[in-house]
């Protein structure tokens, strides 16, 4: 009764592999057809992402003041130190980092939460409740985004009602020092079940075999989901904060919803999405909005891979 | 569990009869409103209309508008002219359609032959070289003759004309008289009475407050500021790179000083207008007052949620000085020929005579709540004496706004005056929410401003 343990097959010089510098006639057809199915996605690609990243980038290089008209000039990089000494820009950029501390951590803990609670119970119950909490995704965000400028009127929003009851006033919800609470209520609204669906298939897939050694070892529910469940989950995770961070700084739709409600709290440049949009299409500087988009960009990019790195333990990638 | 051979051949022709049938479906969608395909329409042949064609060999002007009831003005204007067709769609309004003249002009095309605008951002798209000059297609000097005063003055720039005008909003004070007399307060005529208005409106119950200062009030809040003679901006476009600007003056202080004072001790509201929740409050009772352009009348008949017993009145705007009265317009739209127009003196005849005539401001008038600018309409005796029922049968243009419109001087706006209206919300929300004075506000808006057209590339004279 030998156990062997697995080694590499001993490799005598007439078996080594045929070196890959000449494709059989084989491969070239099958990579032939391969472009083939991959061609219409990347046409599409190339023309309507590629290719107006490539002029954002040349407009983003150029500069045609209002003033001076028609001619655009080349300036270099002129924009790009414009933007980042820009205020508005700078001030829209912590603003998002702010809502990335605030709604991040709230979102990822909720859909945590809630994903292993739902793990745990298995009556029908569980099953609605999944159903009704991914709903609010399947919402475009621009309705749920009106829908919540009603809810937060003042005139029209239940709010007034409700703080009646108890004999308070209802505060101003898009008032300067409320809106960003009630930006973050309406996103994690929205995303939570995104999120949580992803966690609880992530814990779906953990052998139960796991849980019943943790019982036999006498650990209570409430360990068993601290020492056990999420650490099994952890790199779906890292992946959807990372989602979550990426979105979060590109914060655009919501905003600007509610901007329509809230045109003194919520100014042209709360977001630097919103800075970059406003730029383009309302005081016609195309240059510069591309410079604060590629900036926001090159800002995104830095966030993301500073997060991958301090997790790369966890998040599961090679 | 194998699909045989056969089953797979039905379901790969079902999916492919179901494909073909999509495609099919996708390209036939074009052709139904294609009331003119043949024919030498010169180069907007093809352009797709909101209106019926009726001669198809005459030249296609394309027009972008959104006056209400406008198509009729459109068939109108086509069934009296031979040589030129209107080809009008609704681009969207206001900052929707200037979103897509200013991206067509950045590409290079895409714009209509003929566009209305609000006369605040003529200057704007004469920066961007987006506008014709008119002179240059049959308008002269003598079309003056036939527009007020102070509406023509807004679509001219040194001797170029670059839009004629079509309706404008000299203004007015709207007030519920029921309200006013529940309360035994005297209805203003000058604006210190105004603020011992509101507060005689406060010490007697009423629950509302006088009006609204709406903080994103733009055209509004310029107009109520050049009541004191206000005159921000200094631009030529004949000149492009020099510009005045002087938004921190002693007549601006004196204005926002006065709504601040009001704001601050609760006698005036600050929602924010156009939202649902301030077109509520101007019906159900909420404001006693509505400063209001000519084209107010309209804009409330349209909203829900009305006061039954409301009894509204036109009045004159409080004056500062009633020896010496202003007014003062608040919007007001024209047309403009593009730079991008296919046939530049087809569309300067369509811009000129769209509204040129009395059967087209017929239905402007009854239609679409229109203010005329065009003289001869203006001082009909059928427009001055016209009763309004929404005012129970008042002559609101032989009492108010007539006399508004003829002493309308005209008013300067800024070339980047989308970016000038958003500093101001920004600047007059702080200064309520902060609690800032006027004279701070003022001279932090100045500042950016010079700053932002100094970055531009203007001559900034203070």
């Amino acid at each position: 009764m030998t156990v062997t343990s697995p080694t590499r097959a001993p490799s005598s010089p007439a078996r080594r592999a045929p070196a890959r510098s000449k494709p059989s006639l084989l491969d070239a057809r099958r990579q032939r057809w391969g472009w083939l199915f991959v061609a219409p996605f990347l046409i599409v690609f190339v023309t309507f992402l590629v290719v107006p990243l490539c002029y954002a980038f040349w407009l983003s290089l150029h500069n045609k003041g209002l003033a001076t008209g028609g001619k655009s000039l080349f300036v270099g990089l002129d924009n790009y130190t414009r933007a980042f000494t820009d205020p508005e820009f700078l001030h829209g950029l912590l603003r998002v980092a702010g809502f990335v501390l605030v709604m991040v951590p709230i979102q990822i803990g909720f859909a945590l939460l809630i994903a292993l609670v739902l793990d745990t119970l298995t009556s029908k119950l569980s099953r609605a409740s999944r159903l009704l909490i991914f709903m609010p995704y399947a919402v475009p965000a621009m309705i749920g985004a009106l829908m919540w400028g009603f809810l937060y009127s003042p005139k029209f929003g239940p709010a007034q009602d409700i703080f009646g009851l108890f004999g308070l006033t209802a505060p101003d919800f898009l008032s300067s020092n409320l809106v960003f609470a009630s930006l973050v209520n309406v996103v994690t609204w929205q995303w939570v079940g995104y999120y949580m669906i992803i966690i609880y298939s992530a814990l779906r897939a953990v052998d139960p075999a796991l849980y019943e050694a943790a019982t036999l070892d006498g650990a209570s529910p409430w360990q068993t989901a601290w020492r056990i469940k999420i650490p099994m989950v952890v790199s779906s995770l890292v992946m959807i904060t990372i989602f979550s961070i990426i979105g979060t700084l590109q914060f655009f739709t919501e905003p600007t919803i509610l901007r329509g409600v809230a045109q003194g709290s919520i100014s042209a440049s709360y977001t630097p999405n919103m800075y970059a949009y406003a730029l383009a299409f309302s005081y016609n500087q195309f240059n510069y909005a591309s410079a604060i988009a590629f900036a926001l960009g090159v800002v995104v990019f830095i966030g993301s891979y500073v997060f991958l790195f301090a997790t790369r333990k966890q998040n599961g990638l090679k | 569990m194998n699909t045989t051979t056969r089953t797979r051949r039905w379901a790969a022709a079902a999916v492919a009869a179901a494909v073909g049938l999509g495609l099919a479906a996708c390209s036939s969608g074009g052709g139904s409103d294609d009331a003119a395909t043949s024919g030498s329409g010169g180069g907007n042949a093809k352009a797709s209309c909101t209106n019926k064609i009726t001669k198809p060999d005459a030249t296609k002007v394309t027009v972008w508008a959104w006056y209400p009831s406008f198509e009729a003005v459109v068939d109108q204007f086509n069934a009296a002219h031979d040589d030129v067709q209107i080809c009008w769609t609704n681009a969207g309004q206001g900052a929707d359609e200037y979103n897509k003249f200013t991206t067509a002009i950045q590409a290079g095309k895409g714009a209509p032959d003929v566009i209305m605008l609000e006369s605040e951002v003529l200057p704007t798209y004469e920066t961007l070289k987006g506008l014709e000059d008119l002179t240059k297609y049959g308008a002269s000097q003598d079309l003056a003759a036939k527009y007020t005063e102070g509406s023509w003055k807004d679509v001219t720039s040194g001797s170029s004309i670059y839009a004629i005008p079509v309706d404008g909003g000299p203004m007015g004070m709207l007030y519920r008289k029921d309200i006013f007399d529940k309360y035994k307060v005297k209805v203003p005529t000058t604006w210190d009475e105004f603020a011992t208005a509101a507060q005689q409106l406060k010490d007697a119950g009423f629950k509302g407050t006088i009006t609204d200062f709406p903080t994103n009030g733009n055209a509004l809040l310029y107009a109520l500021q050049a009541q004191a003679g206000w005159t921000p901006f200094t631009y030529d476009a004949s000149n492009p790179t020099k510009i005045g600007i002087n938004v921190d003056t002693p007549e601006s202080e004196k204005v926002i000083d006065y709504w601040n004072g009001l704001v601050g001790k609760g006698l005036v509201a600050h929602e924010d207008a156009f939202g649902t929740d301030y077109n509520t409050n101007l019906v159900d009772g909420t404001y006693a007052v509505y400063l209001a352009a000519a084209w107010g009348p309209g804009y409330l008949q349209g909203l829900s949620g009305a006061d039954k017993d409301a009894k509204w009145v036109a009045a004159p705007m409080p004056q500062w000085d009633t020896a010496n009265p202003v007014q003062v317009n608040w919007g007001g739209s024209t047309f403009a020929v593009t730079t991008q127009a296919k046939d530049k003196k087809a569309a300067a005849e369509v811009a000129m005579g769209i509204f040129d005539n009395d059967a087209a401001w017929k239905i402007g008038i009854d239609k679409a709540a229109l203010f005329p600018q065009f003289k001869s309409v203006l001082e009909s005796t059928e427009f001055k004496d016209k009763k309004y029922p929404f005012f129970d049968g008042q002559q609101i243009n032989k009492d108010v706004f007539l006399a508004a419109a003829q002493g309308y001087s005209g008013f300067q706006f800024s070339p980047f005056q989308v970016y000038a209206y958003d500093q101001q919300t920004q600047a007059l929300h702080d200064m309520i929410s902060k609690k800032q004075s006027a004279a701070d506000t003022l001279k932090g808006l100045q500042d950016k401003l010079v700053k932002y057209a100094q970055g531009q590339g203007y001559t900034v004279s203070q």
